[in-house]
Protein backbone atom coordinates (compact mmCIF):
# COMPACT_ATOMS: atom_id res chain seq x y z
CA UNK A 1 0.00 0.00 0.00
CA UNK A 2 1.50 3.21 -1.20
CA UNK A 3 0.39 6.06 0.26
CA UNK A 4 0.17 9.23 -1.86
CA UNK A 5 2.47 11.89 -1.32
CA UNK A 6 0.45 14.91 0.63
CA UNK A 7 1.10 17.33 -1.96
CA UNK A 8 -0.21 15.07 -4.97
CA UNK A 9 -3.34 14.56 -2.89
CA UNK A 10 -3.36 18.42 -1.84
CA UNK A 11 -2.77 19.39 -5.77
CA UNK A 12 -5.72 16.90 -6.69
CA UNK A 13 -8.29 18.51 -3.85
CA UNK A 14 -7.56 21.68 -5.01
CA UNK A 15 -8.32 20.43 -8.54
CA UNK A 16 -11.89 19.67 -7.27
CA UNK A 17 -12.64 22.52 -5.40
CA UNK A 18 -11.30 24.72 -8.25
CA UNK A 19 -13.21 22.68 -11.13
CA UNK A 20 -16.50 22.56 -9.27
CA UNK A 21 -16.26 26.52 -8.62
CA UNK A 22 -19.87 27.88 -8.31
CA UNK A 23 -21.70 24.81 -9.17
CA UNK A 24 -20.57 22.42 -5.75
CA UNK A 25 -19.76 23.72 -2.11
CA UNK A 26 -16.97 20.99 -0.87
CA UNK A 27 -17.31 20.36 3.10
CA UNK A 28 -13.72 19.06 4.82
CA UNK A 29 -15.58 15.60 5.03
CA UNK A 30 -17.04 15.72 1.19
CA UNK A 31 -13.14 16.07 0.11
CA UNK A 32 -11.91 13.15 2.21
CA UNK A 33 -14.73 11.10 0.85
CA UNK A 34 -14.01 12.11 -3.18
CA UNK A 35 -10.28 11.53 -2.59
CA UNK A 36 -10.52 8.20 -0.89
CA UNK A 37 -12.84 7.27 -3.96
CA UNK A 38 -10.62 8.67 -6.49
CA UNK A 39 -6.71 7.42 -5.02
CA UNK A 40 -8.66 4.13 -3.68
CA UNK A 41 -9.05 3.18 0.35
CA UNK A 42 -5.55 2.39 1.72
CA UNK A 43 -3.83 4.81 -0.01
CA UNK A 44 -5.48 7.56 1.30
CA UNK A 45 -6.39 8.16 4.85
CA UNK A 46 -8.51 10.36 7.69
CA UNK A 47 -4.91 11.62 8.92
CA UNK A 48 -3.94 12.49 5.15
CA UNK A 49 -6.75 14.40 3.92
CA UNK A 50 -5.88 16.63 7.19
CA UNK A 51 -2.84 17.17 6.48
CA UNK A 52 -3.61 17.93 2.16
CA UNK A 53 -6.36 20.32 3.11
CA UNK A 54 -4.08 22.12 5.80
CA UNK A 55 -1.39 22.43 3.19
CA UNK A 56 -4.00 24.17 0.93
CA UNK A 57 -5.15 26.41 3.51
CA UNK A 58 -2.33 27.33 4.96
CA UNK A 59 -1.17 28.23 1.54
CA UNK A 60 -3.87 30.50 0.69
CA UNK A 61 -5.25 28.33 -1.83
CA UNK A 62 -8.03 27.31 -0.36
CA UNK A 63 -9.89 29.51 2.18
CA UNK A 64 -13.09 28.19 4.79
CA UNK A 65 -15.91 29.76 4.27
CA UNK A 66 -19.25 29.90 6.28
CA UNK A 67 -22.82 29.38 5.05
CA UNK A 68 -24.74 27.42 8.02
CA UNK A 69 -21.65 24.91 8.11
CA UNK A 70 -18.21 25.23 7.11
CA UNK A 71 -17.32 24.75 3.37
CA UNK A 72 -13.57 24.94 1.54
CA UNK A 73 -13.65 26.86 -1.42
CA UNK A 74 -11.09 28.96 -3.65
CA UNK A 75 -10.37 32.95 -2.26
CA UNK A 76 -12.48 34.93 -3.45
CA UNK A 77 -14.52 38.55 -3.06
CA UNK A 78 -17.38 38.00 -0.42
CA UNK A 79 -20.75 39.83 -1.91
CA UNK A 80 -22.00 41.23 1.16
CA UNK A 81 -18.84 43.17 1.24
CA UNK A 82 -20.04 45.18 -1.47
CA UNK B 1 -8.97 59.49 17.13
CA UNK B 2 -11.11 62.23 17.38
CA UNK B 3 -14.87 61.55 16.48
CA UNK B 4 -16.65 64.10 13.92
CA UNK B 5 -20.00 63.58 14.29
CA UNK B 6 -22.37 62.75 17.08
CA UNK B 7 -25.77 61.26 16.76
CA UNK B 8 -28.82 62.28 18.31
CA UNK B 9 -30.07 58.61 20.11
CA UNK B 10 -33.18 59.51 21.96
CA UNK B 11 -34.59 56.10 21.80
CA UNK B 12 -31.20 54.29 22.93
CA UNK B 13 -31.23 56.93 25.67
CA UNK B 14 -34.22 55.28 27.07
CA UNK B 15 -31.58 52.19 27.77
CA UNK B 16 -29.51 54.18 30.44
CA UNK B 17 -32.06 55.05 32.66
CA UNK B 18 -32.50 52.59 35.70
CA UNK B 19 -30.02 51.16 37.90
CA UNK B 20 -28.03 48.60 35.96
CA UNK B 21 -25.41 48.38 33.77
CA UNK B 22 -26.50 49.44 30.28
CA UNK B 23 -24.52 48.67 26.91
CA UNK B 24 -25.49 52.18 25.87
CA UNK B 25 -23.60 53.96 28.22
CA UNK B 26 -20.83 51.64 27.29
CA UNK B 27 -20.73 52.19 23.72
CA UNK B 28 -21.29 55.95 24.40
CA UNK B 29 -18.23 56.22 26.16
CA UNK B 30 -16.24 54.09 23.57
CA UNK B 31 -17.45 56.63 21.07
CA UNK B 32 -16.24 59.62 22.92
CA UNK B 33 -12.68 57.97 20.94
CA UNK B 34 -13.14 55.67 18.60
CA UNK B 35 -15.35 56.26 15.35
CA UNK B 36 -16.84 52.75 15.13
CA UNK B 37 -18.32 52.91 17.94
CA UNK B 38 -20.03 56.37 17.58
CA UNK B 39 -21.27 54.75 14.33
CA UNK B 40 -22.91 52.20 15.75
CA UNK B 41 -24.73 54.37 18.19
CA UNK B 42 -26.25 55.71 14.91
CA UNK B 43 -26.58 52.25 13.52
CA UNK B 44 -28.62 51.20 16.15
CA UNK B 45 -30.63 54.31 16.52
CA UNK B 46 -31.93 53.76 12.88
CA UNK B 47 -32.40 50.29 13.93
CA UNK B 48 -34.50 51.01 17.20
CA UNK B 49 -36.76 53.84 14.75
CA UNK B 50 -37.43 51.50 11.93
CA UNK B 51 -37.99 48.26 13.82
CA UNK B 52 -35.27 46.86 11.17
CA UNK B 53 -31.99 45.33 11.64
CA UNK B 54 -28.87 46.37 9.13
CA UNK B 55 -26.45 43.96 9.36
CA UNK B 56 -25.33 41.07 6.86
CA UNK B 57 -23.67 38.20 7.54
CA UNK B 58 -20.26 37.10 6.11
CA UNK B 59 -19.16 33.87 5.12
CA UNK B 60 -15.24 34.78 4.42
CA UNK B 61 -13.57 36.38 6.61
CA UNK B 62 -10.94 34.81 8.99
CA UNK B 63 -7.02 34.66 9.46
CA UNK B 64 -4.99 32.94 7.10
CA UNK B 65 -5.02 28.91 8.02
CA UNK B 66 -7.80 29.12 10.15
CA UNK B 67 -11.81 28.12 9.71
CA UNK B 68 -13.12 29.61 13.02
CA UNK B 69 -12.71 32.53 15.41
CA UNK B 70 -13.71 35.34 13.07
CA UNK B 71 -17.70 36.19 12.32
CA UNK B 72 -18.35 37.88 9.42
CA UNK B 73 -20.77 41.11 9.51
CA UNK B 74 -21.23 44.25 7.23
CA UNK B 75 -24.00 46.49 7.64
CA UNK B 76 -25.71 47.53 4.58
CA UNK B 77 -26.08 51.37 5.18
CA UNK B 78 -21.89 51.55 4.85
CA UNK B 79 -22.49 55.32 3.46
CA UNK B 80 -23.94 56.29 5.96
CA UNK B 81 -22.08 55.04 8.68
CA UNK B 82 -18.86 54.12 6.57
CA UNK B 83 -16.98 53.35 10.05
CA UNK B 84 -18.59 50.34 10.16
CA UNK B 85 -18.76 48.93 7.01
CA UNK B 86 -17.05 45.82 8.41
CA UNK B 87 -17.85 44.93 11.75
CA UNK B 88 -16.43 41.39 12.01
CA UNK B 89 -16.56 39.81 15.47
CA UNK B 90 -13.67 37.79 16.58
CA UNK B 91 -13.75 35.39 19.09
CA UNK B 92 -10.70 34.93 21.42
CA UNK B 93 -9.43 31.67 23.37
CA UNK B 94 -10.18 32.68 26.97
CA UNK B 95 -7.85 30.94 29.77
CA UNK B 96 -9.36 27.83 31.57
CA UNK B 97 -11.42 29.39 34.12
CA UNK B 98 -11.55 32.94 33.05
CA UNK B 99 -8.26 33.54 35.46
CA UNK B 100 -6.40 36.55 34.04
CA UNK B 101 -3.11 39.19 35.58
CA UNK B 102 -4.90 42.68 35.01
CA UNK B 103 -1.41 42.97 32.48
CA UNK B 104 -3.33 40.46 30.16
CA UNK B 105 -6.41 42.34 30.63
CA UNK B 106 -4.61 45.16 29.42
CA UNK B 107 -3.27 43.88 26.70
CA UNK B 108 -5.65 42.35 24.95
CA UNK B 109 -7.71 45.79 25.60
CA UNK B 110 -4.82 48.05 24.25
CA UNK B 111 -5.06 45.57 20.75
CA UNK B 112 -8.62 46.35 20.51
CA UNK B 113 -8.18 49.87 21.15
CA UNK B 114 -6.13 49.91 18.26
CA UNK B 115 -7.38 47.99 15.62
CA UNK B 116 -11.35 47.70 16.51
CA UNK B 117 -14.17 49.49 18.23
CA UNK B 118 -13.07 48.80 21.59
CA UNK B 119 -16.27 47.04 22.24
CA UNK B 120 -15.47 43.65 23.83
CA UNK B 121 -18.03 41.00 25.43
CA UNK B 122 -16.43 39.31 28.63
CA UNK B 123 -17.31 36.66 27.93
CA UNK B 124 -19.49 35.49 25.25
CA UNK B 125 -21.94 32.65 26.13
CA UNK B 126 -19.11 30.13 23.94
CA UNK B 127 -16.81 31.35 26.72
CA UNK B 128 -14.47 33.04 24.33
CA UNK B 129 -13.54 36.51 24.52
CA UNK B 130 -15.60 38.44 22.76
CA UNK B 131 -13.82 40.97 20.27
CA UNK B 132 -16.80 43.04 18.28
CA UNK B 133 -16.74 45.26 15.82
CA UNK B 134 -13.51 45.12 13.27
CA UNK B 135 -12.36 45.61 9.71
CA UNK B 136 -10.75 42.72 7.21
CA UNK B 137 -7.71 44.03 6.92
CA UNK B 138 -7.50 44.83 10.91
CA UNK B 139 -7.83 40.75 10.90
CA UNK B 140 -3.94 39.86 10.81
CA UNK B 141 -2.29 42.80 12.43
CA UNK B 142 -4.66 41.54 15.54
CA UNK B 143 -4.19 37.79 15.06
CA UNK B 144 -0.28 38.66 15.22
CA UNK B 145 -0.23 40.51 17.75
CA UNK B 146 -3.15 38.11 19.75
CA UNK B 147 -0.80 35.19 19.13
CA UNK B 148 2.71 37.51 19.87
CA UNK B 149 1.18 38.07 23.65
CA UNK B 150 0.67 34.08 24.00
CA UNK B 151 -3.59 34.05 22.77
CA UNK B 152 -4.94 32.04 19.95
CA UNK B 153 -8.21 32.50 18.14
CA UNK B 154 -11.06 30.32 19.29
CA UNK B 155 -13.88 28.20 17.42
CA UNK B 156 -16.80 29.15 14.92
CA UNK B 157 -18.57 26.95 12.46
CA UNK B 158 -18.43 23.51 11.98
CA UNK B 159 -15.35 22.90 14.33
CA UNK B 160 -14.30 22.37 17.64
CA UNK B 161 -15.84 25.47 19.85
CA UNK B 162 -13.22 26.97 22.22
CA UNK B 163 -13.51 24.37 25.22
CA UNK B 164 -14.65 25.71 28.33
CA UNK B 165 -14.92 24.78 32.17
CA UNK B 166 -15.83 26.14 35.60
CA UNK B 167 -13.21 27.66 38.43
CA UNK B 168 -13.00 24.41 39.39
CA UNK B 169 -10.35 23.39 42.08
CA UNK B 170 -9.26 26.92 41.84
CA UNK B 171 -11.65 27.98 43.80
CA UNK B 172 -14.40 25.40 44.78
CA UNK B 173 -14.38 22.66 46.94
CA UNK B 174 -16.68 20.81 45.29
CA UNK B 175 -14.55 20.06 42.31
CA UNK B 176 -14.45 16.14 41.82
CA UNK B 177 -11.38 16.58 38.74
CA UNK B 178 -9.47 19.28 37.95
CA UNK B 179 -11.51 21.25 35.45
CA UNK B 180 -9.00 23.92 34.77
CA UNK B 181 -6.35 21.32 33.40
CA UNK B 182 -8.38 19.42 31.65
CA UNK B 183 -9.91 21.74 29.49
CA UNK B 184 -6.44 23.37 28.79
CA UNK B 185 -5.48 19.64 27.56
CA UNK B 186 -8.34 19.40 25.81
CA UNK B 187 -7.84 22.80 23.82
CA UNK B 188 -4.34 21.80 23.06
CA UNK B 189 -5.14 17.99 21.86
CA UNK B 190 -8.21 19.39 19.28
CA UNK B 191 -6.26 21.81 18.02
CA UNK B 192 -6.66 20.87 14.74
CA UNK B 193 -10.35 20.64 14.88
CA UNK B 194 -10.73 23.44 16.24
CA UNK B 195 -9.07 25.38 13.80
CA UNK B 196 -10.05 23.51 10.74
CA UNK B 197 -13.65 22.86 10.71
CA UNK B 198 -14.70 19.17 9.37
CA UNK B 199 -17.52 18.34 10.94
CA UNK B 200 -21.61 18.42 10.25
CA UNK B 201 -22.04 21.29 12.51
CA UNK B 202 -20.86 23.08 15.19
CA UNK B 203 -19.05 20.51 18.69
CA UNK B 204 -18.88 21.84 22.05
CA UNK B 205 -17.49 20.68 24.79
CA UNK B 206 -17.68 21.87 28.25
CA UNK B 207 -16.27 21.06 31.86
CA UNK B 208 -18.18 21.01 35.00
CA UNK B 209 -16.62 20.58 38.41
CA UNK B 210 -19.48 18.91 40.32
CA UNK B 211 -23.13 17.92 39.46
CA UNK B 212 -23.70 21.87 40.39
CA UNK B 213 -22.65 22.26 36.81
CA UNK B 214 -21.87 26.23 36.76
CA UNK B 215 -21.29 26.21 33.05
CA UNK B 216 -24.54 24.78 32.10
CA UNK B 217 -22.74 21.72 29.99
CA UNK B 218 -25.51 19.79 30.46
CA UNK B 219 -27.98 22.28 28.25
CA UNK B 220 -25.62 23.60 25.74
CA UNK B 221 -22.27 20.98 25.39
CA UNK B 222 -22.75 18.56 22.81
CA UNK B 223 -20.08 16.81 24.86
CA UNK B 224 -20.24 17.71 28.89
CA UNK B 225 -17.62 16.36 31.51
CA UNK B 226 -19.80 16.39 34.88
CA UNK B 227 -17.41 15.98 38.04
CA UNK B 228 -19.01 13.45 40.60
CA UNK B 229 -18.33 10.41 43.18
CA UNK B 230 -19.38 7.01 43.09
CA UNK B 231 -18.54 6.19 46.52
CA UNK B 232 -20.80 8.08 50.07
CA UNK B 233 -21.28 11.93 50.37
CA UNK B 234 -19.15 12.74 52.81
CA UNK B 235 -20.54 13.64 56.34
CA UNK B 236 -19.73 15.35 59.13
CA UNK B 237 -22.35 15.03 62.10
CA UNK B 238 -21.52 17.56 64.68
CA UNK B 239 -21.70 20.09 62.06
CA UNK B 240 -25.28 18.75 60.36
CA UNK B 241 -26.32 19.59 64.08
CA UNK B 242 -25.29 22.80 63.89
CA UNK B 243 -27.34 23.22 61.10
CA UNK B 244 -30.34 22.18 62.94
CA UNK B 245 -29.39 24.22 65.99
CA UNK B 246 -28.76 27.62 64.08
CA UNK B 247 -32.05 27.20 62.08
CA UNK B 248 -32.37 24.83 59.18
CA UNK B 249 -34.99 22.87 58.99
CA UNK B 250 -33.36 19.72 57.65
CA UNK B 251 -36.40 17.94 57.10
CA UNK B 252 -38.41 20.53 55.37
CA UNK B 253 -35.42 22.14 53.41
CA UNK B 254 -33.22 19.09 53.49
CA UNK B 255 -35.01 15.66 53.30
CA UNK B 256 -38.46 16.79 51.68
CA UNK B 257 -36.54 18.20 48.54
CA UNK B 258 -33.87 15.04 47.99
CA UNK B 259 -34.99 14.04 44.47
CA UNK B 260 -33.82 10.52 45.64
CA UNK B 261 -35.55 10.46 48.41
CA UNK B 262 -32.81 8.80 50.25
CA UNK B 263 -32.49 10.95 53.46
CA UNK B 264 -33.88 10.66 56.67
CA UNK B 265 -33.07 13.03 59.87
CA UNK B 266 -34.18 12.02 63.05
CA UNK B 267 -33.27 15.15 65.01
CA UNK B 268 -29.84 14.06 65.61
CA UNK B 269 -28.29 11.73 62.84
CA UNK B 270 -29.09 12.02 59.31
CA UNK B 271 -29.11 9.13 57.30
CA UNK B 272 -27.99 8.85 53.55
CA UNK B 273 -28.85 5.75 51.34
CA UNK B 274 -26.15 6.76 48.84
CA UNK B 275 -27.40 3.83 45.81
CA UNK B 276 -30.24 5.75 45.92
CA UNK B 277 -28.58 9.23 45.78
CA UNK B 278 -29.07 11.06 42.34
CA UNK B 279 -25.92 13.06 43.15
CA UNK B 280 -27.80 16.26 42.51
CA UNK B 281 -25.77 18.22 44.98
CA UNK B 282 -28.90 20.01 47.01
CA UNK B 283 -28.24 18.12 49.98
CA UNK B 284 -24.15 19.31 49.92
CA UNK B 285 -25.49 23.25 48.68
CA UNK B 286 -27.58 23.41 51.46
CA UNK B 287 -25.19 22.41 54.37
CA UNK B 288 -21.34 22.87 52.93
CA UNK B 289 -20.00 23.11 56.39
CA UNK B 290 -21.49 19.47 57.10
CA UNK B 291 -22.12 17.52 53.31
CA UNK B 292 -19.32 17.28 50.76
CA UNK B 293 -18.99 14.89 47.79
CA UNK B 294 -17.42 11.48 48.14
CA UNK B 295 -13.87 11.15 48.12
CA UNK B 296 -13.71 8.45 45.36
CA UNK B 297 -14.28 11.38 42.58
CA UNK B 298 -13.93 11.37 38.19
CA UNK B 299 -16.73 12.72 36.25
CA UNK B 300 -19.93 11.52 33.90
CA UNK B 301 -19.55 12.09 30.38
CA UNK B 302 -22.72 13.41 28.68
CA UNK B 303 -23.85 13.61 24.95
CA UNK B 304 -25.86 15.82 23.13
CA UNK B 305 -27.18 19.21 24.21
CA UNK B 306 -27.96 22.00 22.65
CA UNK B 307 -29.89 25.44 22.72
CA UNK B 308 -32.28 25.40 19.89
CA UNK B 309 -31.05 26.97 16.19
CA UNK B 310 -32.26 24.31 13.05
CA UNK B 311 -34.25 22.19 15.41
CA UNK B 312 -35.54 22.68 19.23
CA UNK B 313 -33.46 22.37 22.46
CA UNK B 314 -32.18 19.23 23.65
CA UNK B 315 -30.40 18.46 27.27
CA UNK B 316 -27.47 16.06 27.10
CA UNK B 317 -27.78 12.01 27.95
CA UNK B 318 -25.38 9.92 29.96
CA UNK B 319 -23.23 7.88 27.97
CA UNK B 320 -20.47 6.84 30.78
CA UNK B 321 -21.74 6.92 34.43
CA UNK B 322 -18.09 6.98 35.93
CA UNK B 323 -14.78 7.87 34.40
CA UNK B 324 -11.31 8.69 36.33
CA UNK B 325 -10.47 12.12 35.43
CA UNK B 326 -6.44 12.11 36.33
CA UNK B 327 -3.16 12.84 35.08
CA UNK B 328 -1.74 11.81 32.82
CA UNK B 329 -4.67 12.76 30.72
CA UNK B 330 -3.25 11.43 27.44
CA UNK B 331 -3.71 7.79 28.95
CA UNK B 332 -7.31 8.13 29.56
CA UNK B 333 -9.90 6.38 27.20
CA UNK B 334 -12.22 9.55 27.29
CA UNK B 335 -10.68 10.08 23.12
CA UNK B 336 -11.24 7.41 21.91
CA UNK B 337 -14.58 7.23 22.31
CA UNK B 338 -14.92 11.04 21.43
CA UNK B 339 -12.97 10.04 18.32
CA UNK B 340 -15.10 7.21 17.33
CA UNK B 341 -18.29 9.36 18.09
CA UNK B 342 -16.32 11.92 15.55
CA UNK B 343 -15.90 9.38 12.82
CA UNK B 344 -19.33 8.13 12.75
CA UNK B 345 -21.28 12.02 13.00
CA UNK B 346 -18.71 12.99 10.16
CA UNK B 347 -19.73 9.73 8.24
CA UNK B 348 -23.32 10.08 8.97
CA UNK B 349 -24.79 12.91 10.04
CA UNK B 350 -26.51 15.63 8.32
CA UNK B 351 -24.93 18.81 7.53
CA UNK B 352 -25.92 21.09 10.37
CA UNK B 353 -27.25 18.55 12.40
CA UNK B 354 -25.64 18.56 15.82
CA UNK B 355 -24.93 15.03 17.30
CA UNK B 356 -27.77 15.06 19.81
CA UNK B 357 -30.00 15.18 17.06
CA UNK B 358 -28.22 12.64 15.07
CA UNK B 359 -28.52 10.65 17.99
CA UNK B 360 -32.03 10.92 18.08
CA UNK B 361 -32.37 10.16 14.58
CA UNK B 362 -30.38 6.60 14.29
CA UNK B 363 -31.51 6.05 17.98
CA UNK B 364 -29.64 5.70 21.01
CA UNK B 365 -29.02 2.15 20.94
CA UNK B 366 -27.41 2.43 17.71
CA UNK B 367 -25.34 4.93 18.11
CA UNK B 368 -23.65 3.12 20.98
CA UNK B 369 -23.61 -0.06 19.22
CA UNK B 370 -21.74 1.92 16.37
CA UNK B 371 -19.40 3.65 19.00
CA UNK B 372 -18.06 0.61 21.25
CA UNK B 373 -20.51 1.03 24.32
CA UNK B 374 -22.71 -0.97 25.91
CA UNK B 375 -25.66 0.34 27.24
CA UNK B 376 -26.10 1.23 30.69
CA UNK B 377 -29.09 1.35 33.18
CA UNK B 378 -27.93 5.00 34.19
CA UNK B 379 -28.83 6.25 30.48
CA UNK B 380 -31.94 6.99 30.97
CA UNK B 381 -34.34 10.01 30.50
CA UNK B 382 -34.68 10.37 34.22
CA UNK B 383 -33.86 8.40 37.38
CA UNK B 384 -36.07 5.19 37.85
CA UNK B 385 -37.78 5.61 34.80
CA UNK B 386 -37.85 4.73 31.18
CA UNK B 387 -34.61 3.32 29.71
CA UNK B 388 -34.52 4.44 26.16
CA UNK B 389 -32.64 1.50 25.65
CA UNK B 390 -33.80 -1.67 24.22
CA UNK B 391 -32.59 -4.90 25.80
CA UNK B 392 -32.43 -7.24 22.81
CA UNK B 393 -31.67 -10.59 25.11
CA UNK B 394 -34.45 -9.01 27.31
CA UNK B 395 -36.62 -9.79 24.55
CA UNK B 396 -35.21 -13.23 23.81
CA UNK B 397 -35.91 -14.57 27.20
CA UNK B 398 -39.48 -13.52 27.02
CA UNK B 399 -40.09 -15.26 23.83
C1 LIG C 1 -31.30 36.95 12.04
C2 LIG C 1 -30.16 37.33 12.55
C3 LIG C 1 -29.36 36.55 13.55
C4 LIG C 1 -29.57 35.33 14.09
C5 LIG C 1 -30.71 34.37 13.86
C6 LIG C 1 -28.48 35.09 15.01
C7 LIG C 1 -28.34 33.95 15.78
C8 LIG C 1 -27.34 33.74 16.66
C9 LIG C 1 -27.25 32.62 17.56
C10 LIG C 1 -28.24 31.49 17.68
C11 LIG C 1 -26.11 32.76 18.26
C12 LIG C 1 -25.61 31.86 19.36
C13 LIG C 1 -24.68 30.86 18.83
C14 LIG C 1 -23.98 30.13 19.93
O1 LIG C 1 -23.97 30.54 21.10
O2 LIG C 1 -23.40 29.12 19.61
C15 LIG C 1 -25.46 33.96 17.80
C16 LIG C 1 -24.28 34.43 18.29
C17 LIG C 1 -23.70 35.60 17.86
N1 LIG C 1 -24.21 36.51 16.97
FE1 LIG C 1 -25.92 36.35 16.01
N2 LIG C 1 -27.64 36.16 14.98
C18 LIG C 1 -28.14 37.08 14.12
C19 LIG C 1 -27.62 38.32 13.81
C20 LIG C 1 -26.43 38.79 14.31
C21 LIG C 1 -25.88 40.11 14.00
C22 LIG C 1 -26.54 41.14 13.13
C23 LIG C 1 -24.69 40.20 14.65
C24 LIG C 1 -23.66 41.33 14.70
C25 LIG C 1 -23.70 42.40 14.02
C26 LIG C 1 -24.51 38.95 15.36
C27 LIG C 1 -23.41 38.66 16.11
C28 LIG C 1 -23.31 37.53 16.85
C29 LIG C 1 -22.16 37.26 17.68
C30 LIG C 1 -20.96 38.14 17.86
C31 LIG C 1 -22.42 36.05 18.32
C32 LIG C 1 -21.54 35.34 19.28
C33 LIG C 1 -21.82 35.83 20.66
C34 LIG C 1 -21.01 35.09 21.67
O3 LIG C 1 -20.08 34.37 21.31
O4 LIG C 1 -21.39 35.20 22.83
N3 LIG C 1 -25.58 38.14 15.13
N4 LIG C 1 -26.24 34.55 16.84
C1 LIG D 1 -48.91 5.27 17.40
C2 LIG D 1 -48.97 4.90 18.67
C3 LIG D 1 -48.03 5.37 19.74
C4 LIG D 1 -47.01 6.27 19.69
C5 LIG D 1 -46.53 7.11 18.50
C6 LIG D 1 -46.43 6.34 21.00
C7 LIG D 1 -45.37 7.17 21.34
C8 LIG D 1 -44.85 7.23 22.59
C9 LIG D 1 -43.75 8.07 22.97
C10 LIG D 1 -42.99 9.00 22.05
C11 LIG D 1 -43.51 7.87 24.28
C12 LIG D 1 -42.43 8.57 25.12
C13 LIG D 1 -41.21 7.75 25.19
C14 LIG D 1 -40.20 8.40 26.05
O1 LIG D 1 -40.53 8.90 27.14
O2 LIG D 1 -39.04 8.43 25.66
C15 LIG D 1 -44.46 6.91 24.76
C16 LIG D 1 -44.53 6.47 26.01
C17 LIG D 1 -45.46 5.55 26.45
N1 LIG D 1 -46.41 4.93 25.70
FE1 LIG D 1 -46.77 5.20 23.80
N2 LIG D 1 -47.11 5.48 21.83
C18 LIG D 1 -48.08 4.87 21.09
C19 LIG D 1 -48.98 3.94 21.51
C20 LIG D 1 -49.08 3.47 22.79
C21 LIG D 1 -50.03 2.50 23.26
C22 LIG D 1 -51.07 1.84 22.38
C23 LIG D 1 -49.77 2.31 24.59
C24 LIG D 1 -50.44 1.41 25.60
C25 LIG D 1 -51.30 0.48 25.30
C26 LIG D 1 -48.68 3.17 24.95
C27 LIG D 1 -48.14 3.26 26.19
C28 LIG D 1 -47.11 4.09 26.53
C29 LIG D 1 -46.57 4.18 27.87
C30 LIG D 1 -47.04 3.44 29.10
C31 LIG D 1 -45.53 5.12 27.81
C32 LIG D 1 -44.66 5.59 28.94
C33 LIG D 1 -43.45 4.76 29.00
C34 LIG D 1 -42.52 5.24 30.09
O3 LIG D 1 -42.93 6.05 30.93
O4 LIG D 1 -41.39 4.78 30.08
N3 LIG D 1 -48.27 3.85 23.85
N4 LIG D 1 -45.27 6.55 23.71
S1 LIG E 1 -19.55 23.27 38.79
FE1 LIG E 1 -19.23 22.52 40.87
S2 LIG E 1 -17.01 22.45 41.02
FE2 LIG E 1 -17.44 23.83 39.32
S3 LIG E 1 -17.52 25.86 40.24
FE3 LIG E 1 -19.62 25.05 40.16
S4 LIG E 1 -19.94 24.17 42.19
FE4 LIG E 1 -17.73 24.38 41.92
S1 LIG F 1 -27.19 14.75 46.48
FE1 LIG F 1 -29.35 15.04 46.02
S2 LIG F 1 -30.13 12.97 45.69
FE2 LIG F 1 -28.18 12.77 46.76
S3 LIG F 1 -28.73 12.68 48.92
FE3 LIG F 1 -28.28 14.82 48.46
S4 LIG F 1 -30.27 15.71 47.97
FE4 LIG F 1 -30.50 13.49 47.83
Amino acid sequence: MAQVPVMELAEAMYKMVKDTMGMKKWKATDLQKASIEMFGEGNVDKQLCKDAIKELVNNGRLVYTYFGGSFLEVPHKEGAAN
Amino acid sequence: MAVDKKYATPLLDELEKGEWPSFVKEIKSSAETNPMANDLLGLLEQSYDEKKGHWKHGGIVGVMGYGGGVIGRYTDLSEKFPNISHFHTMRVNQPSGWFYTSEALRTLCDIWDAHGSGLTNMHGSTGDIVFLGTRTEELEPIFKKLTDAGFDLGGSGSDVRTPSCCCGKARCEWACYDTMALTHYITNKFQDELHRPAFPYKMKLKMSGCPNDCVASVARADISIIGTWRDEIQVDMPKVREYAKNGTDIVKEIVMMCPGKCLDWDGTDLKIDNSSCRHCMHCINTMPKALAPGKDKGAVILVGSKAPIVEGALLSSVLVPFIKIEEPFEESELWELIENMWDLWCEEGKNRERIGEFIQRVGMGNFLEAVGLEPQPDMVAHPRENPYIFYEEYFEEGE
